[in-house]
């Protein structure tokens, strides 16, 4: 069973004052930290359970400059076998589309039996590379997926769907899949874990070398702006010191008739 | 004059809140535009779905059809891709839901046509269509438009639009023939299953004591059941709690889990995300305890206490218990 996983390196923005940029076409980088998108680290440790049981390889892929080899050492010190990354300079030239076509052009020369990746991505929120790129390589695919089953020749995937409800599809191989988060419990990594697997192949590819030209690659969705979100009315903040805070919720939920 | 799309979701027989909240907006859109309505529904013995839908739409473009039983992305993909080829709509609009998440990036590759995602909002300027979509956990709003396109597909966030009726349209019903003859899909249904089932039902609770990412550690978990059980009130939560395995699935609210209606929701360490409000719209009251004062949540919470949550709960606990014994 061969896995390739498709991930990207996120900002992480909860706690954090997001400052937009002079263009007003994205948000300042520069001061964030970055870490493996949530979906992906649920999606390579599926990968690796799937390799442990079945035997097989995992080949961790990403799109981006060389800090984003970051999330692939990551991988790497998780389990994966190897990992590519594709050198494609300025990246808020593409959109999803562009990036789409780049991890298909990597993805079809490889060998695979299931490609991965996350439901979407924790900055941008697109959550379309995975079924674009489904249909770019004409694949079957099972989408937002919660648990994973391998038959003969197919799997077994549950979907999650609205309110609790799941889907159970068996999927013809090879397919790809987006990975749900909760499918599993990602392994930790360590900092000794990520130097031991420095020795493992990390294979850096241009686009030349995949054979496609920017022209390709030109975007089709044009972000007009990026804004702060509207002023709405908004909480009342309570302010004070924990004890005056929790007098005056004391009185709100009296008031609220839960507190008989 | 031109059609806006909606492409109708619904299962086992029910039509799906988000097929009336799109066909509210492209109503909308349509009565600016001068463009008509058309719903496309795919499925089998759909009549009655047909004729719920028939004073929303202009036109019903119905394909009946056995293999259309259950929702196949593979199949509503070459149909529609078939019709968009046939008739040329400027604006398809599908749910941003599990379905609609599969079949519209395959539909976007397939036609060619360009796809925004989880829009909040539709604009229309000058003949083009422009998507308002969050970014970053909605901390961020973006625009986005298209290069020059014959048409666009637009997935829209469940919620967002009123499910009323707009405008006085009366439907004219197409039948389509199913118009594939050799097409395999490469996924089949086996059945739906319930995920969320358990011993406490949220749904019923007057006060609902959630904690979410915040609370950091399983073991602190324990601090939001002392609070809950002095209020009275019944633990839930919000999704990564649920991911992590600290709470079970049936305490989860949000769109892939539970609405909740409760007096009170005491929101403590949750961020937020759009995904977890969806579940709370019927709640009576929302406090939120969160340190992130530009956490989304303070955003619809009616309290919000921006502090750490560790010195706010124990003495609410505390507070709590004294006003009890008083």
């Amino acid at each position: 069973m061969d896995i390739v996983v498709c991930v990207k390196r996120v900002p992480l923005t909860e706690e954090v004052d997001l400052v937009i940029d002079a263009q007003k076409k994205g948000v300042k980088k520069d001061q964030l930290a970055f870490v493996l998108n949530d979906w992906d680290n649920y999606a390579i440790e599926e990968a690796i359970l799937l390799k442990e049981k079945h035997g097989g390889t995992v080949t961790a892929i990403t799109v981006g400059n060389e800090d984003d080899e970051e999330v692939l050492r990551r991988c790497l010190a998780m389990g994966a076998d190897r990992a590519i990354r594709v050198e494609a300079g300025d990246m808020s030239r593409f959109d999803s589309f562009g990036i789409v076509k780049i991890l298909s052009q990597v993805v079809k020369d490889l060998p695979y039996d299931l490609v991965f990746t996350g439901v979407l991505a924790d900055d941008d929120s697109y959550g379309m590379v995975g079924m674009m790129m489904a249909e770019e390589l004409n694949l079957n695919h099972s989408s937002m997926v919660t648990a994973i089953e391998l038959e003969d020749g197919k799997v077994r995937t549950t979907s999650e769907l609205e309110g609790g409800l799941g889907e159970v599809s068996v999927v013809d191989l090879p397919a790809l899949i987006t990975i749900q988060t909760g499918i599993n419990e990602p392994r930790y990594v360590s900092i000794l874990g990520i130097r031991k697997a420095a020795k493992k192949e990390l294979k850096v590819m241009d686009l030349a070398e995949l054979g496609v030209s920017d022209g390709e690659l030109a975007p089709r969705a044009i972000i007009e702006e990026v804004y702060l979100p509207p002023e709405t009315e908004g909480a009342q903040i309570l302010t004070g010191d924990p004890d005056k805070i929790a007098g005056d919720l004391v009185e709100i939920l009296t008031k609220k008739g839960v507190m008989e | 004059m031109s059609d806006i799309f909606v492409i109708v979701e619904h299962r086992l027989g029910e039509i799906r809140d988000i097929t009336f909240e799109m066909l509210w907006k492209a109503g909308e859109l349509a009565e600016n535009l001068s463009h008509s309505v058309s719903a496309v529904l795919l499925g089998h013995e759909v009549s009655s779905i047909a004729e719920d839908l028939s004073d929303r739409a202009d036109q019903i473009i119905i394909y009946d059809d056995e293999r259309l039983k259950n929702f196949s992305a593979d199949l509503y993909k070459e149909i529609i891709a078939g019709l968009i080829e046939e008739t040329k709509p400027p604006l398809i609009l599908i749910g941003s839901t599990s379905w609609g998440m599969e079949l519209a990036p395959c539909l976007s590759i397939k036609t060619g046509l360009p796809l925004a995602t989880d829009c909040i909002d539709i604009l229309s300027e000058n003949g083009r269509f422009i998507a308002q979509r969050q970014m970053y956990n909605g901390k961020i709003f973006a625009n986005v438009s298209f290069a020059e396109t014959s048409g666009c597909l637009f997935t829209i966030r469940s919620g967002v639009f009123p499910k009323d009726k707009i405008g006085d349209r009366q439907a004219q019903k197409i039948q389509k023939g199913f118009p594939l003859i050799d097409i395999k899909p490469g996924k089949t249904f086996v059945e739906f299953v319930e995920t969320a089932a358990g011993d406490v039902d949220i749904t019923q609770a007057e006060l609902l004591v959630s904690v979410g990412r915040g609370i950091g550690e399983e073991e602190n978990i324990a601090l939001i059941k002392e609070l809950a059980e002095a209020l009275n009130g019944v633990v839930s939560c919000s999704r990564p709690i649920v991911d992590k395995n600290w709470l079970p699935k049936y305490l989860q609210v949000g769109t892939s889990g539970k609405s909740v209606t409760p007096k009170v929701y005491i929101a403590i360490g949750i961020s937020g995300a759009f995904q977890h409000m969806a579940g709370t719209n019927g709640a009576g009251t929302i406090i939120a305890v969160n340190k992130d004062p530009k956490a989304p949540i303070f955003r619809t919470a009616h309290y919000g206490i921006v502090d750490d949550l560790f010195k706010i709960v124990p003495v609410l606990k505390d507070k709590v218990l004294e006003a009890k014994k008083g």
